[in-house]
């Protein structure tokens, strides 16, 4: 569309910027460290801030899922090392530093709260979207600055009350993430009142960054970077906050609501008649429980694909630059990515085909819901085909966008007979969900945001991150994973279901020998296989953080554009200052012209002057 | 660099930054009340036939506070014109009045939460209902150790549907008297909160939430007005933009009153 070639040298390698080759520190006279680190609006240091608390809290996240494991392996055990520690903290829920049904609840609800909303949410779209799409646009900064720090703050204030509800009388909330009514307002603990206070807060920080991330792509892109020229990470992370800034509000509707019912008496969620502990509840009832799970699967479901775009978009980019050729499919890939997000907001109900809503909506969500396996088969299929002929660079970015594919791949395809009503009433709330779900956001998605923790921390730093323990972490990683979660799909096709403390051993053929549904022991026996897998797998992590501390002095130091890339956020000094680029970059290229027929190099900078290829034809955008 | 289109518009957009955030903003609460809205809709739909009152709320009142907003949004709109056109001391005029319009609003709400609040339905002894407004507790009224006395501005009825619906002619024709009832008449006593019933929940939530918009956007465009308004003497163009924003803002919010009042007030 706009071909007008700038004389202007773009910029290319410089000097680097003052203050670089020491990272950063001091070497600013005028920002002190409280305006530098805790408030500040530039989109990199807030990128930064929300990595470094969404990694801790993804950690903390993986470690109440360790106490869980062990309590599903060996009910009522008392938990070694850790359990001590737990009864001194908590108290009575962790008597005898055993873990009881009361806090294996609450842990799993917050863990499931913790990896989406405050780890994976954060890291994917905050952190990679914050750091990385404005300089893959050319611009200075986010369209709102001041907006983008109050993001993030209000972020960390969710994050804190979350944390803060394990430690009220009660405990945190029990319901699980779905927190579904009525039992989120009947269990005895102010800790659902806090999860809803902490979701406003999360909610609103979304919706900020939402409108930021949308602004800032509609009005800062760089002179030439048309809506056809844009990386595919930018296209993700577009789709992904018109996601967030429609689908998250009726859950903030729907998180008043109960919040109501909670503090203020009143029975949105509650049904008439409603008995709790065998006494009639002082409500005036009239309420509705399907409400609450419409509202929420309204969010509950594109949340799934805020959660799986942007790390799409890491892989895209990754498999771009290390195949050295043009990814296949681009405009596929774009009207895809747009099909995603409309559909995204019409599955919802295939989350709810056993509450009884009737058969009729039922079909009408398993319809949709087999529609938008269309577009999200074409991406995946675009990502393979990209690698088709390609000469390929293995490095640990690459490991871990190609490890995400099949992972991705298992997740996706063992989604389809959930998707079908008949076969979902048999499967609904057993292991075989928490398999299905879990292979699509943590050895996929999660293993896109390593490999995009790898890609980007040159730009960040300066180095490298250490390729040997990189490719340790991965080949660990990958091989645990597949052991943690796949025995769970057997669990689950044999009838074990989620949610239980005692890891189904009431319902095991040891108890209950007469029972034909019973648990057999093979899937009993799968739990301490899952419990040592994910320890081991923990375990695996140490390397990726030595090695993300250690880089950052210690890496091997490279150029601003180690991994030869074409995109603008490589055609910036490394770290890149405040406001980005010395002046505004022309853009003149498509965003992955690897191996042009006719380039000096096997990449052509999106803002490489045009002069060379401006007698080619120009493909019709 | 520094980011552009903070005062000027982009050409292939035709906007600048501020106006697409605040519609972008806009679209998420129109979500947000979409849920609450969509809320109320499956509520009421699944009511007992009987079971959703009519008449309950004072149709005087929510017209009045219709007008007013009404009024509000025009003045907001003179306000950025007079900005448009550079006539600063208008500008002060029309928004001082959108500022005493937004007030008076938030104080005919107060009185009719006030209204709610000290109305009473006590369930007695006798099997009947004592329903009308609280005059006094005597000193010593304790519905626990049951003393005391309650007086009631009310009447009394024998069964609970017939509150429900305040439109129909034996309700309008309805005497109500001052009654005193002993806290020994008493079997339950509740006033028409959020507790209540699923119509006094909604309404106290969808307006509550209301109101918090009305405040919302009178602080700001009170800032404006008034220590905001330095902006004007330095950058007229970007204080135009700043009430434009606010503008657009505040005629969402009596968009939302004005689907709030029927569906709360005329059904």
């Amino acid at each position: 569309m706009e071909t007008t070639v700038q004389q202007f040298p773009p910029f290319r390698e410089t000097p680097a910027h003052p203050g670089h080759d020491d990272h950063g520190h001091g070497e600013h006279h005028e920002p002190n460290f409280w305006q530098k680190y805790i408030f500040s609006t530039d989109h990199k240091v807030i990128g930064i801030q929300y990595g470094f608390m969404a990694l801790c809290f993804m950690l903390f996240g993986f470690f109440l899922m360790l106490l869980m494991r062990w309590q599903i392996a060996h009910p009522q055990m008392p938990v070694p090392f850790f359990g001590p520690i737990l009864e001194k903290i908590l108290g009575q829920p962790a008597a005898g530093g055993a873990i009881s049904p009361e806090l294996y609840n609450s842990f799993g609800a917050m863990h499931g709260t913790i990896m989406v909303f405050l780890g994976v949410v954060p890291l994917a779209f905050a952190a990679f979207g914050n750091y990385v799409v404005p300089l893959m646009i050319g611009a200075p900064d986010m369209t709102f600055p001041r907006i983008n720090m109050a993001s993030f703050h209000a972020f960390f204030l969710g994050g804190i009350v979350m944390l803060v509800s394990f430690f009220i009388p009660g405990g945190a909330a029990q319901a699980g993430w779905t927190s579904y009514s009525p039992l989120a307002t009947t269990i005895p603990t102010n800790g659902q009142a806090f999860w809803l206070v902490g979701m406003v807060l999360l909610i609103t920080s979304s919706l900020l960054g939402a409108v930021n991330f949308i602004a800032t792509i509609i009005q800062l892109r760089a002179p030439g970077m048309t809506w056809m020229r844009l990386p595919w990470f930018v296209w993700a992370q577009f789709v992904t906050a018109f996601i967030l800034l429609l689908a998250f509000p009726p859950l903030e509707a729907a998180g008043v609501l109960q919040l109501m019912d909670n503090v203020a008496g009143t029975s949105f969620f509650l049904p008439t008649g409603l008995a709790v502990g065998g006494q009639l509840a002082d409500r005036s009832g009239g309420g509705s429980p399907l409400l609450w799970q419409h509202l929420f699967w309204f969010l509950g479901h594109p949340e799934v694909y805020v959660l799986i775009l942007p790390a799409m978009g890491i892989v895209i980019e990754v498999i771009a630059n290390n195949t050295r050729k043009p990814i296949w499919g681009y405009k596929s890939l774009v009207y895809s990515v747009l099909g995603v997000g409309f559909l995204s907001f019409i599955v919802w109900a295939h989350h709810m085909y056993l509450t009884g809503m009737g058969q009729k909506i039922a079909t009408f969500f398993q319809a949709t819901t087999m529609m938008i396996s269309v577009p999200s088969v074409i991406i995946l299929t675009c990502m393979f085909l990209s690698l088709w002929g390609g000469a390929i660079r293995i490095n640990t970015p690459m490991l871990f966008a190609l490890g995400f594919l099949p992972m991705f791949g298992i997740g996706g395809l063992t989604g389809l007979p959930l998707g079908l009503a008949a076969c979902d009433l048999y499967l609904h709330d057993t292991y075989y969900i928490i398999a299905h779900f879990h292979y699509v956001v943590a050895p996929g998605t999660i293993f896109a945001l390593f490999a995009g923790v790898y890609f980007w921390f040159p730009k960040m730093t300066g180095r490298k991150m250490n390729e040997f323990w990189g490719r340790v972490h991965f080949w660990c990683s990958f091989a645990f994973m597949n052991i943690v979660f796949m025995p769970m799909f057997v669990q689950g096709i044999k009838g074990m279901l989620r949610r239980m403390s005692d890891g189904g051993i009431n319902y095991s053929a040891a108890r209950v020998p007469n029972a034909i549904d019973a648990l057999p022991g093979t899937a009993m026996q799968m739990n301490g296989v899952i419990l040592w897998a994910a320890i081991c797998l923990g375990i695996a992590q140490i390397p990726f953080i030595i090695n993300l501390f250690w880089s950052i002095s210690h890496g091997e130091k490279v150029g601003t554009n180690p991994w030869r890339a074409t995109t603008l956020d490589w055609q910036t000094p490394t770290p890149p200052p405040h406001g980005n680029f010395a002046h505004e970059p022309q853009v003149t290229h498509g965003p992955y012209e690897y191996s042009m027929p006719g380039a000096a190099e096997d990449f052509t900078p999106q803002d490489a002057p045009a002069d060379k290829t401006a007698t080619a034809p120009q493909p019709a955008h | 660099m520094e980011i552009p289109y903070t005062v000027q518009n982009r050409p292939d957009t035709g906007l600048y930054n501020a106006k697409l955030g605040i519609w972008l903003f806009l679209a998420s609460e129109v979500m947000l009340f979409g849920g609450l809205f969509s809320a109320y809709i499956l509520l009421r739909v699944s009511q007992p036939p009987g079971g959703w009152p009519h008449g309950w709320l004072d149709v005087r009142l929510g017209t009045v506070n219709t007008l007013l907003l009404a009024l509000s949004a025009i003045t907001t709109l003179l306000a950025w014109a007079a900005c448009k056109v550079r006539e600063f001391g208008k500008f002060k005029f029309f928004h001082a009045c959108t500022i005493l319009l937004a007030l008076t609003f938030l104080g005919i709400k107060s009185y009719e939460y006030h209204d709610k609040w000290i109305h009473y339905e006590i369930q007695l002894a006798n099997g009947k209902i004592a329903d009308g407004h609280l005059i006094e507790k005597s000193a010593d009224f304790d519905l626990a150790k049951i003393t005391g006395t309650v007086t009631l501005h009310g009447r009394e009825v024998e069964n609970h549907v017939e509150l429900m619906d305040l439109r129909s002619p034996a309700a309008q024709s309805a005497k109500l008297d001052e009654m005193t009832i002993p806290a020994s008449d008493i079997k339950k006593m509740e006033n028409y909160g959020p507790r209540h019933n699923t119509f006094t929940a909604i309404y106290f939530t969808l307006t509550g939430l209301h109101a918090l918009h009305i405040f919302g956007g009178t602080l700001v465009i009170f800032y404006l007005w008034g220590p905001g308004s330095k902006l004007y003497k330095t950058d007229p163009e970007r204080f135009t933009n700043r009430i434009e924003v606010s503008g657009l803002f505040w005629h969402f919010v009596d968009l939302v009153w004005i689907f709030l009042f029927p569906v709360l007030y005329l059904t």
